[in-house]
């Protein structure tokens, strides 16, 4: 017996069901549940994230300009994109025009974020999904060496004796008992097929990633003043600018650094044009029968747009990352996004442990209601401290359902990608087509887990270089004279009006953020996020539209129900955050995949 | 040549969720109150993973803060060295840690780099299921003696911290000036305004007490992780 959602999937819940909890190798806590028929594929999913949101539970009645210190501690990734999304949540709000300084400064911090975690993404939590290090030990070095220089000729690291060592180190690491970070895996599994030497390459190009990742970083501590924790600042960028000042701690951005800034740009661009994505061409290659995972990608996506080319100008023809909302399938029209309107975004929670007066209709984000309500449906089995197994027919999850004019989207660099190339985004189309060139591969092979996986590596390479445009353009600008990095006129609440409210977006490099603000006599009244793994987590809606990681997942033949490296495969390739789309993570978040099948 | 030590003394833990910033505070304060050489460094590594990777690899010798459930009476501080603060930080109910701290030392050990001494001062967290809460005083007032065990230990490895003759005002921490304790729990929400417990499976399960056994089960699983391939 079948029940087909309005976005168009044919769930059925008469197989058995294979319990994924938690999923390993993301950020948070998230569970899975699907039941597979006799062939082993995948006909009902259920994606909940467990624990509960609510970021006004820590910001009400503070101090607006504060806000962004705050959001920047959700989550362990996304530190600067949230901080950048709330500044600009304040700025809208007050009407600040921040300095066209200020806006290229921001826009290389975002797009080095974007690069960085994308390169950590790929290589650290979502390569061991296609890689298998365990079978990296038997392959020849002097074969690897070979793939390499066929693959990459350009990287400059590719002898028989490095991957030899490489190999070595590998090995001893194995025996030691201890694995390490590729504890997690089912290195047995037939899903896994790669020959043992493209193994063996990627595992060697992840221990490379891990290297080379920490000089990413550097340019955001220029600019930020601080490792690891940068600052930021409503109205502008925290850091001054004398081109000709000396070299010194604390001191103003000068030539010298800029040009750091210029040589990590110029060593990114490589690193990603000679790993990144030869290693996404090799894996996609090998890969490209397994076309599972489209889910909403070829039907509804998201993209609020992001990079703003001119300062203080968030519309869609002034932002370098595409903005604009695809919905049934129809590529050949994309709608325009505005996140203000009430009708267009809205979360819904008659499927989320929340409370609403009215759980038929959604609440957009300025009026944004976050109250728990903990109950599960009378066909869950197990407890209420011990879920055994959910009732989808119920509430059944702590991430709300955002939905977009009632659509479930998908967000997150496919989407953007595909919004990109549906309006003809010559850069994006280029790099699409020429991959999808290379690959053999038609356009409708983007719709799929591999796609958003490729769609992830373009956009590193684009990244990378988008921050050299704003690197140049503000050195240029500030050799006409200007060299002013922030706005401060507005900086004293006494000159706010007594009530108001504002909204930040930005993209994430793992999908449309938002925060929307009420500020009521100089503090904060209502704050609410809405998060990238929001919407691609949601559970169902009051249709019973299902999400994206729910639509992923349907229809996949998996090898092994007991290890189910197929879900988190997809799953990975969303690169999910439940930090803060659901905050904390359970005290057990760590443990292996615990998979259960009845 | 400077042949003195690379020292990394790390603070991590979410400083929204109360006794879980322990270790930030703690970094803090040994930054307010302590000379940091070029050899010594301060750093507030939040709930990253692994953007630390490099900094651990840069150090010889480490001390991490944090906040980790051993089972003992809450606001009691314990010490690990060595060998033994990777299985400490990165099991069952141990670490509240989004990207696990022990992924992040296995990771720096694959690239050949680990520091050659290692000390983890924890403390028994009182309370965790506070979003937006402060550290509860019992766990505050261990910050003082976790920084003077760490001095200690740092001298009796051969690097010799100095006290500042005058500790430096709040804002002049490595602290960020917005989540500087004083304004974090003075500008905090009242409870009727915005509810701030947490999960009701964890708090009604009892899910954050540790281990009835914890030697045993960290044994029995040091000697099952080999074997889950």
């Amino acid at each position: 017996m079948g029940i087909r959602t309005p976005n168009g999937f044919n769930l059925d819940t008469s197989g058995q069901r294979v319990v994924v909890d938690p999923v390993t190798r993301i950020e948070g806590h998230m569970r899975c549940e699907v039941n597979i028929d006799e062939n082993n594929i995948i006909r009902n999913a259920v994606s909940t994230g467990t624990m509960w949101r609510g970021l006004e539970v820590i910001l009400k009645g503070r101090d607006p300009r504060d806000a962004w210190a705050f959001t920047q501690r959700i989550c362990g990734v996304c530190t600067g994109t949230h901080a950048l999304t709330s500044v600009r949540a304040v700025e809208d709000a007050l009407g600040i025009i921040i300095p066209e300084n200020a806006n290229s400064i921001r826009n290389i911090m975002q797009l080095s974020l974007q690069v960085h975690d994308h390169l950590v993404h790929f290589y650290h939590l979502h390569a061991l999904d296609w890689v298998n290090p365990v079978n990296a030990l038997r392959a020849d070095p002097k074969a690897t060496s070979e793939l390499q220089q066929a693959v990459s000729p350009s990287h400059p690291m590719s002898s028989p004796g490095y991957f030899r060592d490489i190999q070595n180190r590998l090995k001893k690491f194995v025996e030691s008992g201890q694995l390490g970070p590729f504890k997690n895996g089912y290195w047995t599994n037939p899903a896994y097929l790669l020959p043992p030497e493209a193994d063996l390459m990627a595992v060697t190009h992840y221990l490379e990633a891990l290297d080379f990742q920490k000089e990413i970083m550097t340019t955001r501590t220029i600019f930020g003043g601080k490792d690891i924790h940068p600052n930021w600042l409503v109205g502008g960028v925290p850091c001054a600018i004398n081109i000709d000042g000396e070299m010194a701690a604390g001191a103003p951005i000068n030539m010298e650094r800029l040009n750091y800034v210029r040589s990590v740009i110029e060593r990114t661009i490589a690193f990603v044009d000679n790993v990144y994505i030869p290693d996404i061409i090799a894996i996609g290659n090998l890969y490209k029968a397994w076309l599972y995972g489209g889910g909403l990608s070829g039907k509804s996506v998201l993209a609020y747009g992001d990079i703003p080319d001119k300062a203080n100008d968030y519309s869609a023809a002034n932002l370098m990352m595409p903005q604009g909302a695809i919905i049934n399938g129809n590529l050949k029209e994309v709608l325009p996004v505005d996140v203000r309107d009430p009708e267009q975004i809205q979360e819904f929670v008659p499927h989320s442990w929340y409370k609403y007066p009215d759980e038929a209709k959604g609440l957009h984000p300025w009026d944004g209601i976050t109250e728990p309500h903990y109950e599960l449906g009378p066909n869950a089995k197990g407890t209420r401290t011990n879920i055994i197994e959910l009732d989808e027919s119920a509430k059944y999850s702590w991430i709300k359902a955002p939905r977009w004019r009632g659509h479930a989207m998908e967000v997150g660099p496919l989407a953007r990608y595909i919004v990109g190339y549906a309006q003809g985004h010559e850069e994006i189309k280029e790099q699409v087509d020429s991959t999808l060139r290379v690959l053999g591969a038609p356009l409708s092979a983007l719709f799929s887990t591999l796609g958003r996986t490729a769609a992830r590596a373009l956009e590193a390479q684009w990244a990378a270089r988008k921050q050299a445009y704003f690197l140049d353009k503000l050195i240029a600008n500030i050799k006409a004279g200007d060299s002013s990095t922030a706005n401060t006129e507005k900086w004293d609440p006494k000159t706010w009006p007594a009530e108001i409210k504002g909204v930040g977006f930005t993209e994430a490099p793992r999908g449309a953020l938002g925060h929307w603000i009420r500020i009521k006599n100089g503090r904060i009244e209502n704050y609410q996020c809405v998060v990238p793994t929001t919407w691609n987590g949601s559970p169902r809606d009051n249709a019973g539209n299902i999400g994206a990681f729910e639509a992923s997942l349907m229809d996949t033949k998996v090898e092994r129900a007991e290890e189910p490296v197929e879900i988190l495969r997809t799953i990975h390739s969303f690169d999910p955050c439940l930090a803060c789309s659901t905050h904390v993570m359970g005290p057990d978040g760590r443990e292996l995949a615990n998979v259960k099948v009845r | 040549m400077n042949c003195a030590p690379r020292v990394l003394v790390l603070g991590i833990g979410n400083l929204l969720w109360a006794d879980e910033g322990f270790g930030v505070r703690v970094v803090e304060e040994f930054h307010r109150l302590c000379e940091t050489a070029d050899n010594v460094r301060a750093m507030d590594g939040g709930t990253q993973g692994i953007y630390l990777v490099q900094h651990i690899r840069e150090a010889d010798i480490l001390v991490v803060f944090d906040a980790v459930d051993y089972g003992l009476a809450p606001g009691t501080l314990k010490l690990v060295e060595g060998g033994e603060v990777p299985a400490f930080l990165g099991v069952k109910k141990i670490s509240l840690h989004q990207t696990g701290f022990q992924e992040v030392l296995a990771m720096a050990e694959m690239m050949g780099d680990y520091p050659a001494h290692l000390l983890l001062v924890g403390v028994q967290p009182v309370e965790l299921d506070d979003y937006g809460g402060s550290l509860r005083p019992a766990v505050k007032a261990q910050i003082e003696p976790a920084i003077e065990i760490a001095i200690e230990w740092l001298a009796r490895h051969g690097a010799t911290i100095a006290k500042r003759a005058e500790p430096l005002a709040e804002e002049e921490t490595l602290a960020s000036r917005e989540m500087r304790i004083g304004i974090y729990e003075s500008g905090r929400p009242r409870p009727e305004e915005a509810c701030c417990h947490g999960d009701a499976r964890l708090l009604a399960n009892g899910a954050f007490a540790g281990p009835a056994n914890f030697e045993r089960e960290v044994d029995a699983l040091l000697q099952s992780s080999g074997g889950q391939g």
